[in-house]
């Protein structure tokens, strides 16, 4: 989130798409109730189903899962059409006015540079023109054809409000009062703010459903300000925390990146990252990324990162592909060629998509290692189950090991919120029977690691012989120590850059931020976004202060909130170019003549004046970004594309399928179905009474909703012959499943041009543990396919089939 | 946000509970009615009335309401089927005391759907029907707050409460055969708290507080309604049964039944009200002619549990024997 | 929004009413009702409480756990109630269904106790000890990584990647669990790491 949940109080207008707030995130849609009681804010709920957030919408639209760029889109267009434009943001605080290279186009569906036989594109045209001076080429009056507004205005207007009730479904005149609605937002003095969650996540393109709805807040100004943002509603309660950290293939803590094999030193790897700023006097903060990395480094090796071996780079694995996340671990799994594999706290055989593959790729593991609180599905993949696991137990050979760990009860520490509040927990009861923290489990397993390797030697044990571990109990680190390890300490006296006289932190002591971290080797600190968590006022995040001077919602004192204890990021952008709030009644930040003065912690320099820095100091050009260059793998703007299993073809370009460069597997590819063959789309979704697999063992959310069920129309039941109640077989390519039918006027089928569109909802609560009855979940039918750029599996639109079953499922 | 110490009766749910041990705030001299004693002395002191309003317009169905209402009261809700519904368990249970009802209604004159979600439970009305059919002495009582609480010990499991109750709340378990419903949480009231659903509710479509606060807020609730095109909303107070200290908001008031059949003008039943218009002697000889009672009802799921003591003691009644004064009897 | 004080000046009242109400309370004909009007026993008299959040969703409510024993006086101490925190901004003390029942999470029937293994082919878990659990475990990682770490590439480029070992972390585990299990993992070179950021 870019805001705060206690920050939705301040909007005007709620968005859900892509998400189901009141049902997965309750109370944090209690922020939208209040908006709405208190400031007469509106809700708009733009989804396939509709939802309990639906049903407390001031408006509802139903789309066609798999189709929001058209929506999002076209209501870009609308709105440059109708002139409903944050004029002075857009020209200022948006990329709108830079110079496009001339080679850049889209025909077709596609970008210029697509390589169909790569399934990739040549990026280098989608990029500014850059002049002599190094700097990005600007037309401040829009006027240029090729600036990057008039290549938006061009881009979108082929997606008018016909075409998405041809492609989405969603009926025009439904469209169109949503666009009135939130073109009113366009105003300096209203605005929206955007929920989202995996509703947008969950497709091949993914990351432009969401880049859609950010083009669309920046042009409405609604980024940095005050119940505005792009509010991402993250999924577990330390996702953001775990994502912060790192805990990914090509992460390293604070949003660095594992270096790759075309980087083999230091000197290389560095040089792709300096971050020169395309505008002139512009702040580009990621030049500071040095020092961020070699905190970082001497955090993990201590005394053995040193200048002369670069810091021990080569301690780090170099990637050869861009990621080695879950659906090619168990694309090499599938394929005989992973031997461990390691479940801390999560259930692949329910989460991770085409179960079948799932389970077979667990059967070709020598170890399986499962740390949990909880019995679950993954870690009893073995075990034949009837028809909700059918396994043949005896000839799968892999090893199981089921390790206690200990739930959030009976541990301290800090869990990071999706509005990025790192807020610190104590622990309240004695862990059952053996149960153990994993902090003691992974110091365990690694200090045993270390002894071997000290007994027998080995392959490169350097990195796990020098890794730093000078804990007061080795067996067990705490979690002050390792938090203040997140925070960073000086490990010699350090200076004030701009006076070498003054001392900031003595030897030893705890660093006070980020901004004392040195690329010198003087600083440790293993994620500087952390920094000020823990310094030498003590743990920051233990703060229990709930006043909100103002009533702003910012609740400055209370834990805290990275980076810098910010609690609204791009904050400088609630103020124009002199530096006074869009919206005096809604002001963040001021310039009072000499600093930038307000209710957050600016961000920017404090000192900064107006219009000598954008307020973007993230980005090299320091303003943000409708075109986003060469960053995105699938295009610089959104464009549409059908999920890789659709009812109907992509009207840009029929012969396109999914989106073109989206990595796929060849197996899987033979495993995606035609609409000719599964002609109904599906979508799966949580449900409020459920968390994930985890509440299935709770009695009282089993009783709250015990059994799996899916949700169809009332037409399509009558066409089916499905009884309100009765037992359904679905299917795809890749599985079936048997569930309750829940027979709902809240799914009506979609009018998508001349295709009647039935739609499915498949939600994912149940397995065969637990105290719930035994069920299964979508991931028995979904696509092994993943978002272009992050590869999130396409969980959200795929093909089914789906028939009245005979007999009940036997459990 | 927490309970004003000057106050007698809690204002708001919105506070954490004590770990200290307390006494209950809430006793016999609190009584103002309880079944089948007609001649209850006067309480001690008046309450200030509380009420819990449920505005339907904020609920998002969540269940948040059963969850806790399950957690706090230790009850264990039945895991059952789906049968195609959202309502789980399917009805109110000895189990469950509140239960989360979906319709779904496509509005004739807006041309929208819209899916109308009702927290179901006990009204605690002012006027009880389940504790004027009541039989059994003291088994239900009326609290001088409006909270109408069952005392279980006194419970007999007869049924009559089911009949009476023109919500259709009470249910009858089959294991200890005594007549279970909503407190309103009386034992979290009795320390100045507010009942555990209307904490947990997440949007705070559930709240609590005095009678007055809670009108008043339902009024600039439905003033907020109407603001958005709901013409019709109101509150759902319902005098039929003398107002009740479980109240709703809704937007549409002019159609209670929307709301999976609310009733349009609930009452109590006429054949309730004339039993327990005669007096208490007749009343309490029905405790021994409960067997001609079950028949009449057609309720029981028992034979009641009636002793020979019981017998006597209703004989005793019926000719017009006092009960026993307790030694020691102060009128206050 | 201070609690605690107002807690004191309703029990101070509380104590008053219940003295006048015993009095009261005898004209309520013992002979007629077997049992007095009474409300249930406050069921969190004399538990512990202390602040948490809950473990679900990315809102991260403010909650309270009550619990039976005080852990922080040295006792075993076992969860009897979760409560929403009203002193938390966010949440204001309201949780929602998973939420308002944490308590039959963490006290759930599933809760795992013991480390147990299944053996290639067997039908059935095993008990085993944490010490035979973790040696195996080393064992097979220090095996693995040996025989499988990629030295250099092609190119005679250093890589220092194991491919072979692969290890997902938990979503709500700490900050602090999760950078101890990121020095792990990392150390050795293992680069099928991932979380659930994306299911």
């Amino acid at each position: 989130m870019t805001n705060s949940w206690t920050d939705i109080k301040n909007t005007d207008l709620v968005i859900v798409m892509g998400g189901n707030a009141a049902e997965a995130h309750p109370c944090g849609f209690k922020w939208v109730t209040e908006a709405k009681a208190t400031r007469g804010a509106k809700l708009i709920v733009v989804d396939p189903r509709f939802t309990r957030t639906a049903s407390v919408a001031d408006y509802y639209a139903p789309i066609r899962p798999g189709s929001d760029i058209v929506f999002l889109m076209a209501m870009i267009n609308w709105l440059i059409q109708n002139d409903k434009v944050q004029w002075d943001y857009v020209k200022n605080f948006t990329n709108a006015p830079l110079i496009v290279k001339d080679e850049y186009g889209w025909s077709d569906g596609l970008f210029t540079g697509y390589d169909p036989e790569k399934r990739d594109y040549d990026k280098s045209s989608w990029d500014y023109v850059i002049g002599e001076d190094g700097f990005a080429a600007v037309d401040m009056t829009l006027e240029h054809p090729r600036c990057v507004w008039n290549l938006l205005k061009e881009h979108v207007s082929r997606y008018t409000p016909e075409l998405v009730e041809q492609v989405c479904g969603t009926p025009r005149d439904r469209f169109l009062k949503i666009a009135e609605m939130i073109g009113e937002c366009s105003a300096p003095d209203k605005t929206m703010t955007s929920m989202y969650a995996l509703g947008w996540t969950q497709h091949s393109k993914g990351a432009q459903n969401i880049r859609g709805m950010a083009m669309l807040q920046l042009i409405l100004g609604n980024i940095g300000v005050r119940g505005g943002g792009m509010n991402a509603l993250r999924g577990h309660s330390n996702i953001q925390g775990l994502t912060d950290i790192g805990l990914m293939s090509n992460l390293i803590p604070g949003y660095l990146n594992i270096p790759t094999e075309k980087e083999p030193d230091w000197q290389t790897y560095m040089s792709s990252r300096s971050f020169t700023p395309l505008r002139p006097g512009q702040t580009s903060y990621w030049q500071n990324y040095p020092k961020f990395m070699v905190s970082f480094m001497k955090a993990m090796w201590g005394d053995a990162a040193t200048a002369e071996n670069d810091w021990a780079y080569h301690y780090l694995p170099k990637l050869d592909v861009p990621t080695y996340d879950i659906l090619r671990m168990f694309e090499l799994m599938n394929a005989g060629r992973v031997n461990l594999y390691f479940c801390q706290g999560f259930n692949p055989l329910l989460s991770f998509p085409n179960r079948a593959k799932v389970t077979a790729a667990l059967s070709k593991l020598k170890l399986l290692v499962v740390m949990d609180p909880l019995a679950t599905e993954t870690a009893h993949f073995w075990e034949n189950h009837g028809e909700h696991n059918d396994v043949d137990t005896a000839s799968i050979q892999t090893e199981v090991l089921e390790l206690p760990s200990t739930c959030f009860a009976e541990d301290d520490g800090a869990l990071v919120n999706s509005g990025r509040w790192l807020q610190w927990h104590w622990s309240a009861a004695t862990p059952p029977g053996q149960a153990k923290h994993d902090t003691w489990i992974m110091a365990q397993i690694f200090l045993r690691v270390k002894k071997l390797y000290q007994e027998e030697g080995g392959i490169f044990p350097d990195p796990i012989l020098n890794l730093t571990w000078d804990y007061a109990d080795p067996d067990e680190p705490s979690p002050e120590e390792l938090a203040k390890e997140m925070n960073g300490r000086a490990l010699a006296d350090v200076y004030d850059t701009a006076d070498p006289t003054k001392l900031l932190t003595a030897r030893g002591k705890q660093l006070l931020n980020f901004s004392q971290y040195r690329d010198d080797g003087s600083t440790m600190g293993a994620c500087w976004i952390y920094s000020g968590c823990w310094n030498e006022d003590g743990n920051n995040m233990a703060r229990r202060d709930n006043a909100d001077p103002d009533e702003t919602g910012a609740y400055p004192n209370w834990t805290f909130s990275w980076p810098l204890n910010r609690r609204i990021l791009y904050n400088r952008a609630s103020a124009d170019m002199q530096g006074r709030p869009w919206d005096p009644s809604r002001k963040l930040l001021e310039w009072d003549g000499e600093k930038w003065t307000g209710y957050d912690v600016p961000d920017i320099a404090p000192t900064a004046r107006p219009g000598d820095v954008g307020p973007f100091i993230m980005n090299q050009e320091g303003v943000s970004r409708l075109f986003t260059r060469g960053m995105m793998r699938d295009g610089p703007f959104p464009t549409h594309m059908e999920p890789f299993e659709s009812p109907i073809a992509n009207v840009f370009n029929p012969q396109m399928r999914g989106n073109p460069v989206a990595r796929v597997f060849a197996s899987d590819a033979e495993q995606f179905a035609t609409s000719e063959e599964f002609p109904i789309a599906a979508t799966s979704y949580r449900l409020t009474e459920h968390f994930h697999y985890w509440t299935k063992h709770n009695r009282i959310n089993a009783a709250l909703q015990p059994e799996f069920f899916v949700e169809i129309s009332e037409e399509l039941a009558a066409e089916k012959g499905i009884r309100p109640g009765g037992w359904v077989r679905v299917w795809s390519k890749r599985g079936e499943v048997k569930a309750k039918a829940l027979v709902t006027g809240r799914i009506k089928p979609m009018q998508c041009g001349d295709k009647l569109v039935h739609v499915i909802g498949i939600p994912l609560h149940w397995g065969f543990m637990g105290a719930a009855r035994k069920g299964w979940g979508p991931n028995s039918l979904t696509p092994f396919v993943g978002d272009a750029n992050v590869e999130t599996p396409e969980f959200k639109a795929f093909l089914v089939n789906i028939e009245p079953a005979t007999g009940e499922a036997v459990s | 946000m927490t309970t004003d110490p000057n106050l007698d009766s809690p204002r708001t749910a919105v506070s954490n509970p004590p770990v200290q041990p307390m006494q209950a705030n809430l006793g016999p001299g609190d009584v103002v009615r309880a079944s089948a004693m007609p001649d209850l002395p006067p309480p001690t002191r008046e309450l200030t009335p509380v009420a819990k309003l449920i505005d339907v317009s904020k609920c998002i169905g969540c269940k948040a309401c059963q969850s806790a209402c399950a957690e706090w009261n230790d009850t264990y809700p039945e895991i059952e089927e789906n049968v195609g519904l959202y309502e789980n368990p399917h009805d109110l249970t000895p189990d469950m005391f509140t239960l989360m009802r979906f319709s779904e209604y496509e509005n004739p004159q807006t041309g929208d759907f819209e899916w109308l979600i009702r927290k179901d439970g006990c009204m605690h009305c002012a006027d009880p029907g389940c504790l004027k059919a009541c039989p059994a002495p003291g088994a239900i009582v009326q609290y001088s707050n409006g909270i109408v609480d069952f005392i279980h010990e006194n419970c007999i499991g007869c049924g009559y409460c089911v009949t009476g109750c023109p919500f259709d709340i009470p249910r009858i378990s089959q294991k200890t055969h005594v007549s279970y419903k909503c407190t309103l949480c009386s034992d979290r009231v009795a320390v100045g708290q507010g009942p555990a659903c209307a904490k947990a509710c997440p949007t705070q479509a559930i709240v609590f507080g005095t009678k007055d606060d809670m009108l008043a807020h339902a009024e600039a609730r439905v003033e907020d309604l109407k603001s958005r095109g709901y013409d019709n909303a109101g509150i759902y107070d319902p005098q039929g049964v003398g107002g009740t200290h479980v109240f709703y908001v809704l937007h549409h008031a002019d159609q209670p039944s929307l709301y999976s059949n609310l009733p349009e003008q609930p009452r109590i039943s006429p054949v309730v009200e004339g039993w327990k218009g005669v007096t208490k002697t007749l009343g309490l000889a029905a405790i021994g002619a409960a067997a001609i009672g079950s028949v009449l009802h057609g309720l029981m799921t028992r034979a009641n549990k009636v002793s020979a003591e019981d017998e006597i003691h209703a004989e005793e009644l019926v000719e017009g024997r006092e009960p026993p004064v307790p030694p020691g009897r102060e009128v206050l | 929004m201070n609690i605690d004080l107002s807690r004191r000046g309703f029990l101070k009242l509380a104590g008053a009413g219940v003295a006048a109400t015993s009095l009261g309370a005898m004209g309520f004909g013992g002979a007629e009702a077997a049992e007095q009007a009474h409300v249930r026993a406050f069921k969190l008299a004399s538990t512990t409480e202390t602040r948490n959040t809950c473990p679900y969703c990315s809102v991260a409510c403010g909650i309270i756990i009550y619990s039976d024993g005080d852990l922080k006086a040295g006792e075993q101490a076992k969860v009897m109630h979760i409560e929403g925190d009203a002193d938390h901004p966010t949440n204001r003390g309201t949780l929602c269904p998973k939420g308002a029942a944490l308590k039959d999470f963490v006290n759930a029937e599933t809760r795992l106790t013991t480390p147990r293994i299944r053996r290639p082919g067997a039908a059935t878990f095993e008990e085993i000890s944490w010490d035979e659990a973790l040696d195996k475990i080393a064992r097979a990682l220090k095996d693995d990584r040996d025989a499988n770490m990629v030295l250099t590439n092609d190119d005679g480029v250093p890589v220092n990647r194991w491919t072979t070992t692969g290890y997902l972390a938990a979503s709500a585990t700490t900050n602090e669990t999760a950078w101890l299990t990121y020095k792990v993992v990392r150390s050795m070179g293992i680069v099928g790491f991932d979380n659930q950021a994306r299911v």
